[in-house]
Parts: C-alpha cells; structure tokens; sequence
C-alpha cells in the first residue's frame, strides 16, 4: 500500500501523572485513537484519526487529555496553507470530491461582529425586565394589507400564523442527517419554548407526530418522506429550494445511513441512496413554484402558513421578493455560514453570500415594492448567540433559525465530520452505538436552556434600548451602527457608522 | 436607503382642551394653561393648534407655510398656483416680542383643489392625497419652505420661544376655537428650527407631544413603505403619519388606531374574550411595527376630536379633568385648573388607556349613521 | 424503595460508572485521582457493563424483597436492611463460601478472591444519595427512584 502523505491534524496528549487507565477514552473515540497496551500497562495513541471532536477529553474522568493542533509546520507561506496542501494530498490519494459537514469556516469577515447596538441614557429611560413586561411573540405569515373592521368587528380572519414566543427556531435538520435523538431533543425544546422545530428533507418519524403543532415540515426536491399526513401533521410547510452551505447543490444520503427508521420516515427503500436532486424537477420557473406553494396550501386546506427557503446568492432580494409575490407566508434565506450535514468542500467554502447583507437587501426590496409588512423574514446561517439575534432582527427579520448553534447545545464540537456518520456526540450519526451517546432528555434540556438563556438575553438588550416589544426592533436599523466598515457595505447594510 | 432622519430627544408639556358643543372659545385660556408649565420647557420651541379659527374658509385647506426666504415663497406660491386655487393669501399676522428673534416669513393660504384635478380625484380622500403629495413635495423639494399645517378650518402657530411668547407673538388671543392643543420644548440639543418646533400635522391631524419614541426606526421605516417620508428631525412627526395612515388610510376607528400604537400586553390580550382576543391579536400582529415603543404622552386632534394617549407603561404624565361639554388634558393638574379650578372630574389615565373628547354633533352623525346602516 | 435502574437505550458503554464505584468504596471515596493511583489494592466494582453490540447496560444489585443470598448466607452476614430496605453485608462476617453467589438468581454478586470476601452493591450507604455510579453516569441513563413493581 502506497505511503500516505497525510500527517496528523492534531495531537492527543495524555498526562500520564493522571491517566489511570480506565479506557473510558478508549471506548468513546469511535475513531479508533486510543488503545491499552496490556504489556506496558498504559494507555496508547494514533494521533493520526484524531478529529479534534473533543470526546474522549469531556469525558476522561481524571482531566489528563488534551488535543492540540498537531504541532508539524510547513515552511511559511501565505498564499499556500496547511488546508490547501492537505486538500491536494487528499484528492491525490482518493482522486474525489473533497467532502466536509458544518458551515463555512474560511475567514470570510463577519458583519454581525462590524455592528454595534445602541441604548437609551437620560431621555428615554432603558426598561428592567425582571420588573416591567417585555414582549417577544412573534406572529410569522402573510398579513393583509389592511385589517378590515366592520362595525368594531374583524371583517376578515389573519391567514394562517406560526406563533412564536421567542423569535427563535431551529432550522431544518433532516432526521438522517441528524439522529433520531437529536431530532427528538429539538422537538421537545421547541414545545418547551415556544417556537418550532424543521424536519428538513427527512420526513417526519412516527414518534414525533406528537410535537405536530411545534413543527414546520419540508418538502424538498426528493419529496422524501411527504404524504397527506406529513402535509397535516406540521403547523406550517417549508419549501426548500436551497441551503447556504450548499446552494445550487441537491442533497446525498449515502445508503449506508438509511436504516430501517430511516428508510419507513422518508418513505424509501432500506439501505438505498436518497438523493435530492439539485432543483426541484417541477420548479423550473417562479411560476411553477407558485403552483407548488398554491398545492400545498390546497393540500392543507389553506390551514397552515407555506414558507420558501433559500440559499443567501447574489441576486437574493429579487429571488426573495419573486417569491413573497408568488404566494410564500414566509421566506427563510440561509445565509453562506449556513451548516450542513454534507457538501462538497469547494461549495461550501465559495458559494453564496453573507447573511448580513442578504437581509438587508430582501428586508430594503421589499420595502422598496411596499410588500414587506405582508411576507415574514426568516434568516438563518450564521447566528452565534443572542446579540446576533437582535442585530438581525434590528437589520430586518422577523425572525431567525438556528441550526449550528442548536447542534452545539447537544454537544456538538464542530469537527466537522458530520458527513462521515462517525459523530462521537450522537448528532450526526444513524450508528445504534453512537446515537444513544444523545440522551434526548438531556439534549431537549440543554436547547431549551440555550432558548431560554437568549431570550433572558433579548429581553435585557431590549431593555437598554427602551423597548419593550420585540416589534418595535425589527427592522429599526438606527439601532445599528456599523464599525470597520466602508461606505459601500454601510449602506448595503443601510445602517450609519458609530458616532455618526 | 433614504436620507435617514435624527430624531432629537425632548422632554416637555402639552395641553389641550376640546369644546365638545363646537362653541368656540378664545386662544387666551390655552395660552394660560401651558405657561403654568414654564418650568417644563427651555425656550427653544412652543406652538398651538387652533380647529373652528377659519369658518369663513370652512371648506379650504388652509396653508400656514414658513420661508426661509423670498424665493423660497415665489417657487411655492408657484407650484401652489398651479395645483391649486387659491382664493386668499397673505402673511399670518403677528406682533413683535422682545423675546422672539429672527422668525422666518410666515404665511398662510386658502386654496381649493382645481376642477380637472378633481375629476381625476373623484373622492375627497384623493383631494386630501393630492394635497398631501404636494405638502410633502414642498417640504422635500424646496428649500427654506416649510409647510406648518394644511388642514381645514384649522391652523398651527409655532416657533423657537416659550409657548407663552409664541402665543403673544401670533396674536393667538384674537382667534376663536372649539379645540386647542399646546406645546412648550424642551429639546436636549438645540437645533434653533422653527418648523422643529410642536404641534406636527398632517391635513386634519395634530400632535403635540411629550416624549422620545424608541422603536422611531421601526415605525419610520414602515411608514416610508407606504410613501410617507419623514424630513423632520423628529418623532412626533412619525407619530401624526401613524395616525394617519392607521385612521385615513387604513381606515381603523381611532379606538382600535389606539389599540395599535399603545397595543395591550400579550397577556392582557390572553384574558379577552375571544372576538377581542382575535382582533388585538390581529392587529398587533399586522400592526406591530406601528407600535410607539418608548415614553409618551400626546395629544392629538382632529376636527372632530382629541385623543390624549400615555404610553402603555405610564413612562410620562397625564392628567385628564372634564367640566360640563368641555374636555381638558395636560402634562400637569396644576395646568388645568389654572384654566377651570373646579372640574366635575380629574383623573390620570392609565398607560394605553386613551381619553377621547369628540364633537357632539361627530357622535350624533355616527349614531344615525349606524341606525342606517343597521 | 428508590433503586438505581438503568435505560440501557441512553448507556453508551463508557463504563464510568465502575470506576467510580470503584472510587467510592475505595480509602479514598471523594478523590478519584488516589483512589486509583494509591488505592492498592483497588476495591472490586460493584457494578459492571454487561456490552452486546450496540446494546450496553450497567447492572447491579436488585436488593430484591426476598432476597436468596440473604436466606442462603450461612453466617448470617447478608441482611436486608429493615428500614431502608438495602441488602447489605457485614463484611467481617463474610467467609467466602460464595453461597451467595450461587443463590442469586441475577449474578449480581462477585467474588473478591484477593480478600476471599463477597462484594455486591451496598446502594452506596456511606457515600451520599443518589449512588456514586448515578451520580457520575454522564448520559442519565442510570436513575436513581423510587418505582412500584
Ligand atoms: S477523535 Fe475525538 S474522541 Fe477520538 S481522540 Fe480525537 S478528540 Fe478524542
Ligand atoms: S479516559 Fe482518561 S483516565 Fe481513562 S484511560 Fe483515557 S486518558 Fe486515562
Ligand atoms: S455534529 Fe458531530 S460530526 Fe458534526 S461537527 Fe458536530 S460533533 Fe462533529
């Protein structure tokens, strides 16, 4: 066999002062790094498998793990870096697509972090939350131009809404792509919290009928696992068109992954590929996704709200305010942070556009077209804690989902190998052995408590602006002032600078 | 992205009082009620909205336009001349006051719509839309010309001063009224700009008001979707186009418009019956934006009607008192019973809760209207 | 009484759980680090992982309500606890005759043949509430309650 070219990416370090040999690391790293060498009597490792997912770490009971970058360097060079000799070794080796999980991780800037928020200091007093109300309900769906009264009266009930309490969802997950575990522990946060869980591309399982009323459920290009009762089972639909981690690309569950729960929820045979085609191979035109938007409203009864989902690209605010007028409650736009169970490595790293600016554009264009007020915005991608939150709704939004973030609450550590079902967490595995690693009791408390902690969050940035309902922020871009920024992205982003 | 507006931040007092006979009564008495609030203001802006001062012209917009000069006024009084009939036009009169300093040319004018104009807009809704583009194209378009207010049978007079020196200065005790509402400025900074001073209008609508608005970039943003454009550099603006668009443009009762920019909490909303519930729920759900996050108190008047609003947490003063048809409101008590010391009733609403004085003959006109309509 | 029962489909098999039972019936109970390094000899776990596949639990004492190691011990050094109803052994008393071991109809009993003395869990009576092996699971998939059967 041909010698490898690939060194170690990281480095596991074991203090032998504290190692008492319990082989807990041993059992836990599916990848094989750590052995008991009987005739030494101490515990051994191939730094080579090493992901860097942190599992054997958290759990050693006595702290003597660390897991460091591999500490080999290459002669310095600026334009050829360690990722991009890796990747040529790599495809010299295997002569493939270089894949990867998670979102985007080149060094892109982030505009959340070029914008700063504002408070109120002696003429409008800031508002404490533990002792004055603050509001966060959230209604996503179409609102007529007008409310029509009639004698005191609605004339004319509001089209179907998601309620939220907190403007906070998680996006879609496809359970597949994610364990039944972690789909689990997301429905019941969601329940517990307010808001809504996405089955993505998935299907919906038997067990989680039951969260009906805290799901959205998607229909995407390879209608996997789509009937009457998955239409119905949801509170709203999600058409997915596209995804920020991978725009323009469909979707590949390896055959590997599809086991017997699998395969009954998305309604394939076990064992086969489930393969979502790049477009949907019934929308080729704006005009045919109205015709799908309009059957699956149809199909339900005109009963729940129809969002599109997109990938955040170039021309996102024409696409978006395309899609508001062909009839979607909502349009979700995922931004080029935007996670995923698997892409090919050269999409996710150059394809699509910062959500920051794709925000701003379709909230500015729909404005613009007076349309805004009747369509809800969704943005997802790339929120990493609550002031991202409140900064994108100040930009524009409605609402946002969370899928990166979510994940990590369940003990993701963003190793990136979501696509190799070999997930040490339990998240990004179908594996019986590694699944149950995600207690979803566990994982319901932890996405809950993230949700919780953001809206104790929310309501305290709120607070300092004197604001007491979330309504009043969105789309209130004075509240944002833009730092390092040059003229042209301020005013993409139609924020000031700070001191302006 | 449109040229953004600052909004300058104020504390200050109102007052307003409302003959709901329609018998009018002269400016001196509101005069006398916003001076007793001296202390609330810092000189640098006062002004009064007069309704019933103009019965002669009854059926004209009537102009009160500031110039920064003179050709400021010849390009309006152009485009005025062009749009419009004018049937009478001059200065507004005013008396010098040692106190008052450098004002800009203030003038006033009664014009009707043109006949081919109103062919075009059958509805007096289009005429009040045609007006409103052009009051909005002036303020935008032409530089140093201010238009004050361009409703019917009503005006505003405002200026840099205490409102005690503005109301001397424009001689606001020789006019009759059935509703007045005053204002008296305190800015935090000090932009020396009459048209910055209170009340706000838009056609019928006024606003005198005492408070910083903080969801102001969310309630601008919206309404600039719907063509309103704010120039001013302040919130009080914001707050007469949400009232115009809710009422005039949308067409809500004045008590739901209420319901929308000083909403009810979720959870009071959680306890109504379930009409209501549906409703509220449906209007802050649609409306939300429209929501003033912030503290406030206003007074607004239409010529059928004030409405006296806090903010839904009680963030600023209010006092209500009633005595036989009239209705006062003011920042203070001590305002009031300047004015009448021995009201039937006073009291302070509660935040969110709307006091309303309308016209009787206003109400009388609806019940018959509802009678009919039944 | 509350009994440590186990969900095996959240047991991931990281066998924490003995090794801190091991800690707790060590001279060193609240220190993991001695208790391994200078514990020599280690006390025997009182609990193991019994692994198959992808199916993994952890297993212990049921401390039944008719216990048959209490009836079988020939010194009478099993007794159920009349209070809290813990079968536990007097250690003294134990001779390792592995009677015990034979009558229980769970094998939930082990030889400690270094000591020739029996070891079965003793629901951690010295240590604290909930037991050392529930306290330590990482996964909740031990629990410690109380369950009508
Ligand atoms: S892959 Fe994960 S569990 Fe395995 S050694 Fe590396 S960090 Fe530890
Ligand atoms: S988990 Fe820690 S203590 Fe146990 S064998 Fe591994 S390194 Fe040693
Ligand atoms: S989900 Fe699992 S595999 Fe994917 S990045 Fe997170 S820890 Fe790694």
């Amino acid at each position: 066999m041909a010698l490898s070219l690939l060194t170690p990416m990281f480095k596991v370090e074991r203090d032998e002062e504290l190692c008492i040999q319990c082989k807990v690391c041993m059992r836990q790293c599916v990848n094989g790094v750590h052995w008991y060498d009987e005739e030494e009597d101490r515990m051994r490792c191939d730094h080579k498998k090493c992901v860097g997912c942190h599992r054997c770490v958290v759990l050693c009971p006595t702290g003597a793990l660390t897991v460091k970058k591999y500490p080999l360097e290459f002669r310095e060079n600026a334009h050829w870096t360690l990722d991009y000799i890796r990747s040529i070794y790599l495809q010299a080796e295997t002569g493939g697509i270089l894949l990867t999980g998670m979102g985007n991780d080149r060094p892109y800037p982030v505009y959340w972090d070029h914008m700063v928020l504002n408070a109120s200091q002696v003429t409008n007093p800031s508002i404490d939350p533990l002792r004055e109300p603050m509001e966060l309900k959230t209604y996503l769906g179409r609102k007529p131009k007008a409310v029509e009264i009639k004698n005191g009266k609605l004339a004319e009930k509001l089209p179907p809404q998601l309620e939220l309490d907190v403007p906070i969802m998680f996006s879609a997950m496809s359970f597949g792509s994610i364990s039944l575990n972690a789909v689990k522990s997301l429905a019941q946060a969601a329940r517990e919290t307010g808001t809504f869980f996405n089955t993505g591309e998935g299907g919906l399982h038997r067990d989680l009928y039951e969260y009906g009323a805290n799901t959205i459920v998607q229909v995407a290009s390879g209608r996997f696992g789509v009937d009457p009762d998955y239409l119905k089972a949801g509170a709203g639909i999600e058409i997915k068109i596209g995804q920020g981690a991978k725009p323009g690309i469909g979707g590949h569950l390896p055959g590997e992954k599809v086991g017997p729960e699998v395969s009954a929820t998305r309604m394939i045979p076990l064992g086969s590929d489930a393969i979502s085609p790049a477009p949907h191979h019934d929308i080729y035109s704006i005009e045919d996704l109205r015709q799908l938007i309009f059957s699956l409203k149809e199909a339900t009864n005109y009963e729940k709200p129809v969002g599109v989902k997109i990938a955040a690209v170039h021309n996102v605010a024409a696409i978006a305010s395309g899609i508001a007028r062909a009839g979607a409650d909502f349009v979700a736009i995922d931004g080029f942070r935007g996670g995923t169970g698997a892409a090919p490595l050269r999409t996710r790293d150059n394809v699509g556009i910062p959500i920051e600016f794709a925000l701003a554009a379709v909230d500015e264009r729909l404005r613009r077209e007076g349309i805004r007020n009747e369509v809800s915005i969704v943005v997802g991608g790339s929120i990493r804690n609550s002031a991202d939150v409140v900064k994108a709704i100040a930009l524009g939004a409605d609402a946002v989902y969370i899928g990166t973030a979510a994940l990590i609450a369940l003990g993701c550590h963003l190793c990136q190998k979501c696509n190799t079902g070999k997930c040490n967490w339990g998240i990004a595995t179908q594996d019986p052995y590694l699944v149950k690693r995600l207690n979803p009791e566990i994982g319901a408390r932890r996405a809950a408590n993230l949700i919780r902690a953001w809206a104790h969050e929310i309501k305290e940035l709120l607070g300092g602006m004197g604001i007491n309902a979330i309504e009043s922020l969105r789309g209130n871009r004075l509240m944002l002032r833009g730092i390092g920024l040059n003229e042209k992205e301020l005013s993409i982003l139609g924020i000031k600078a700070a001191g302006e | 992205m449109g040229n953004f507006c600052e909004y300058l931040p104020s504390g200050c007092a109102i007052s307003g009082i409302i003959n709901k006979k329609g018998k009018r009564f002269n400016g001196e008495r509101i005069l006398e009620s916003i001076a007793v609030m001296h202390e609330r203001s810092n000189g640098l802006g006062g002004g009064f909205a007069a309704y019933g001062i103009y019965p002669e012209f009854k059926d004209h917009y009537a102009l009160h336009v500031f110039y920064d000069s003179e050709k400021a006024r010849t390009d309006t009084e152009q485009l005025l001349q062009e749009r419009f009939h004018v049937d009478e036009s001059g200065p507004v009169p005013t008396r010098p006051v040692r106190a008052i300093t450098r004002p800009p040319l203030i003038w006033r004018y009664f014009v009707q719509v043109k006949p081919q104009q109103k062919e075009k807009q059958i509805f007096s809704v289009e005429a009040d839309d045609y007006l409103v583009a052009t009051v909005m194209e002036i303020n935008e378009k032409i530089p140093g010309a201010f238009v004050v207010s361009s409703g019917k049978n009503m005006g505003v007079f405002k200026g840099v001063g205490y409102p005690e020196d503005i109301g001397e200065f424009y001689r606001i005790d020789e006019y009759q009224g059935y509703i007045w509402t005053a204002h008296g400025r305190f800015p935090t900074n000090t932009p020396g700009w009459w048209g910055g001073a209170h009340p706000f209008t838009l056609l019928d609508w006024s606003v005198v008001h005492n408070g910083e608005i903080s969801s102001y970039g969310a309630n601008k943003r919206f309404l600039e979707m719907f063509g309103y454009c704010c120039t001013l550099q302040t919130d009080t603006e914001v707050i007469t186009y949400v009232f115009d668009f809710l009422v005039r443009k949308q067409g809500l009762p004045l008590e739901l418009a209420v319901k929308v920019v000083a909403a009810p909490l979720w959870s009071e909303i959680e306890l109504l019956d379930p009409e209501q519930k549906e409703l509220l729920t449906t209007l802050r759900a649609v409306y939300g934006n429209l929501l003033l996050n912030g503290p406030f108190s206003i007074i607004l008047a239409t010529g059928r009607e004030i409405l006296a609003l806090n903010d839904r947490i009680k963030l600023r003063p209010l006092t209500a008192a009633e005595k036989g048809d009239e209705l006062y409101v003011a920042s203070e008590e001590a305002a009031i019973r300047k004015i009448c010391p021995h009201p039937d009733r006073v009291w302070m609403p509660d935040g969110g809760e709307p006091v309303i004085g309308r016209l009787q003959e206003c109400i009388e006109k609806e019940t018959t209207e509802s009678a009919e309509l039944a | 009484m509350k009994k440590v029962y186990v969900r095996e489909e959240y047991c991931i098999g990281c066998h924490l759980c003995e090794v801190y039972c091991v800690m707790a019936h060590s001279r060193y109970p609240h220190d993991l680090l001695k208790a391994f390094k200078k514990g020599d000899p280690l006390p025997l776990p009182r609990l193991w992982v019994e692994e198959k596949g992808p199916l993994t639990f952890a297993f212990q004492c049921r401390h039944c309500e008719e216990p048959h190691c209490v009836s079988a011990c020939i010194t009478g050094a099993l007794q159920k606890d009349t209070t809290t109803g813990v079968v536990t052994c007097e250690q003294e008393r134990c001779v390792g005759c592995w009677t015990c071991v034979l009558a229980c109809t769970y094998g939930a009993i082990r030889r400690d043949t270094k000591n020739g003395k029996m070891v079965k869990c003793d629901l951690c009576s010295n240590w604290g509430e909930p037991p050392a092996c529930v306290y330590y699971c990482p996964n909740e998939a031990l629990i410690f309650v109380e369950r009508g059967e």
